[in-house]
């Protein structure tokens, strides 16, 4: 029970501290707008002309989702980073508390704050042009949930391992355009160059991107034109997602007993 | 009734002993003082009282509780404020409190009966939906000592609680500390290394280089410097000292460029002084004893706050920072 309760507490602060911060609530949405409606703008006149058979922005919708996801939860978990330079996180493991309980609390309050910002882009996404069919929803926010999972617990395991805010976002900035842009955020991967296709193959935002392209295009593209732009089938990218949540989540539980 | 029993503490980092062999006892509602200059090991074993940090050897027990193998028995019996601020700065106060009380396991009712009964104590009920980020230095001490009560410990550890603070934000500090002990019965062990702050103690234990030179009452600590403290100014130290050696048999020793001896009854001894005395004194000062004198006295040298070091300015310029 005191178990639950830890979670809980742990996870309500997080809450609190997201709700408090409303100039980051409007920044972190102003990115992923931006680069919507002007990436959008730009790139779907020029690639008109070609055959690319979807549109721009309905294309890069799931990315764009997939991407501030993960810059959201990243941004949250170092919170614990915050929390060992301010002092806080002192006052957390003197409590006579597991601290697993701990380690999950900080993962879900960044995976719930990055699936705020989600369902935000969601709601948002009729007025920039993007459809979305209401059938479709619940899948949608599933993977979003199970993205921002995956992407907290990766954040919490590297804050974990940070002493400073500095060094940790250092690391985010090393870490985020890298995984943006070879998640098929931007183009697909099913040509492009094989290094990059491995790298891809490690990076849990493919497939994040690569399933709600195939949720939000299924019925809206030809199923010949869809298979050319996916990678796995959905299912497995659930189950890599779920995978990779299991193992970031117990190596980060792990590290933050250890270090902190 | 012994709340703390300490029994041979030791610890040591790579080599180097920070805390040497300690044992004492904290009785019920007493407060007990750690006194020394910084890196003195008071921090250090205030960390392996509270569980942070586990002793190289010895053994020490809390509410008879164990603090290496009862970690969460003792981490549940003690509130602690930290030497650096700990709270969270976006939160309220009150919403500081309940993540504290939540975490020790506060059943809700007992918690509302208590948030107001802390809050009042240290004065703060009126402030406490107010988010905390604003609150001065001593507001937010304040609110870490109500943190620290509201789980009810058996003792209170208090890592130097004045630090970093103006003269005025101590004094009123203090008038807490003292109420708590007086209206609930608190026990309170705390460190510091403000001669006048330990004066507030109900017993002090003098620690210098991770040892515990002597343990006493401030009176009885006072007592056996024995008697009054007498400085002298002279254009001619070394004749002084050998002549006052030579005629009265006592030690004396030198401080700030002036030459010090501790007599049993200074104000009769004064004349003797005056009339016996060949060397040329310029000033003299008779006193009684206060607790800087004990602390030379005992370890050979004094407390100062200079002794800090460079990182040690640093640090409590952060804290300055960050209180402000």
């Amino acid at each position: 029970m005191q178990f639950i309760q830890t979670i809980y507490t742990i996870w309500q602060r997080e809450i609190i501290r997201y709700w408090r911060d409303k100039t980051r609530i409007i920044s972190t949405l102003f990115m992923p707008l931006m680069f919507l409606v002007i990436f959008g703008a730009g790139l779907s006149k020029t690639l008109a002309t070609g055959n690319f058979g979807v549109d721009f922005t309905q294309f890069m919708y799931p990315g764009i989702v997939a991407m501030s996801v993960m810059s959201v939860a990243f941004f949250s978990t170092v919170s614990t980073v915050w929390d060992r330079e301010f002092g806080f996180l002192k006052e957390i493991l003197v409590a006579p508390v597991s601290r697993v309980a701990v380690a999950i609390g900080k993962t879900l309050g960044a995976t719930t704050i990055a699936s705020i910002q989600a369902l935000i882009l969601l709601i948002l996404a009729p007025f920039i042009g993007v459809t979305i069919h209401f059938v479709i929803i619940p899948q949608l926010v599933l993977f979003m949930l199970l993205l921002a999972f995956a992407i907290s617990g990766m954040g919490l395991l590297i804050s974990s391992l940070m002493k400073t805010t500095e060094s940790f976002g250092l690391v985010m900035q090393v870490l985020i355009f890298p995984m943006f842009f070879i998640s098929g955020a931007f183009f697909p991967l099913t040509a492009v160059p094989s290094w990059m296709k491995v790298l891809s193959y490690i990076n849990p935002l493919t497939y994040g991107v690569d399933a709600m392209r195939q949720i939000l295009l299924g019925n809206q593209v030809a199923e010949n034109i869809l298979s050319v732009l996916s990678l796995h089938a959905i299912s497995v990218n659930a189950l890599f997602l779920l995978g990779f949540s299991a193992v970031m989540v117990s190596t980060a539980v792990w590290a933050f007993n250890k270090r902190a | 009734m012994n709340i703390i029993e300490v029994k041979n503490l030791t610890k040591k980092f790579n080599g180097l002993t920070a805390v040497d062999d300690v044992s004492f006892e904290v009785k019920k509602g007493e407060i007990f003082g750690f006194l020394g200059p910084n890196g003195a090991g008071k921090s250090t074993t205030i960390n392996m009282l509270s569980t942070i940090l586990s002793p190289t050897e010895g053994e020490a027990f809390i509410n008879k509780f164990n603090v290496l193998s009862q970690k969460d028995e003792v981490r549940r019996s003690i509130g602690l404020v930290f030497q650096d601020p700990s709270l969270d700065d976006r939160l309220t106060a009150k919403e500081n409190l309940r993540f504290h009380a939540r975490l020790y396991g506060v059943p809700k009712e007992d918690y509302q009966k208590r948030e107001k009964e802390v809050l009042d104590l240290v004065d703060l009920w009126e402030r406490r939906n107010e988010v905390i980020k604003n609150f001065s230095g001593g507001m937010k001490r304040r609110l870490e000592i109500a943190r620290g009560l509201i789980h009810y410990p058996a003792v209170l550890f208090l890592d130097e609680p004045t630090i970093g603070l103006d003269p005025q934000t101590r004094a009123h500090l203090w008038s807490y500390i003292l109420k708590l002990k007086h209206e609930k019965e608190m026990t309170i062990f705390m460190t510091t290394h403000y001669m006048n702050e330990a004066e507030n103690c109900d017993r002090i234990a003098i620690i210098d280089h991770g040892k515990v030179i002597v343990l006493d009452t401030p009176d009885n600590l006072k007592t056996k410097v024995g008697g009054d403290v007498i400085r002298m100014k002279t254009g001619d130290k070394p004749s002084l000292k050998k002549e006052l050696e030579e005629r009265y048999n006592i030690e004396v020793k030198e401080e700030d460029g002036t030459l010090r001896i501790e007599v049993a009854n200074g104000d009769q001894f004064l004349p003797h002084l005056f009339n016996e005395l060949t060397a040329k004194i310029n000033a003299i000062e008779l006193r009684k004893p206060t607790l800087d004198d004990v602390f030379l006295h005992f370890t050979g040298h004094a407390i100062r706050e200079e002794e800090a070091s460079d990182k040690e300015h640093m640090r409590q310029h952060m804290r300055m920072r960050r209180r402000t």
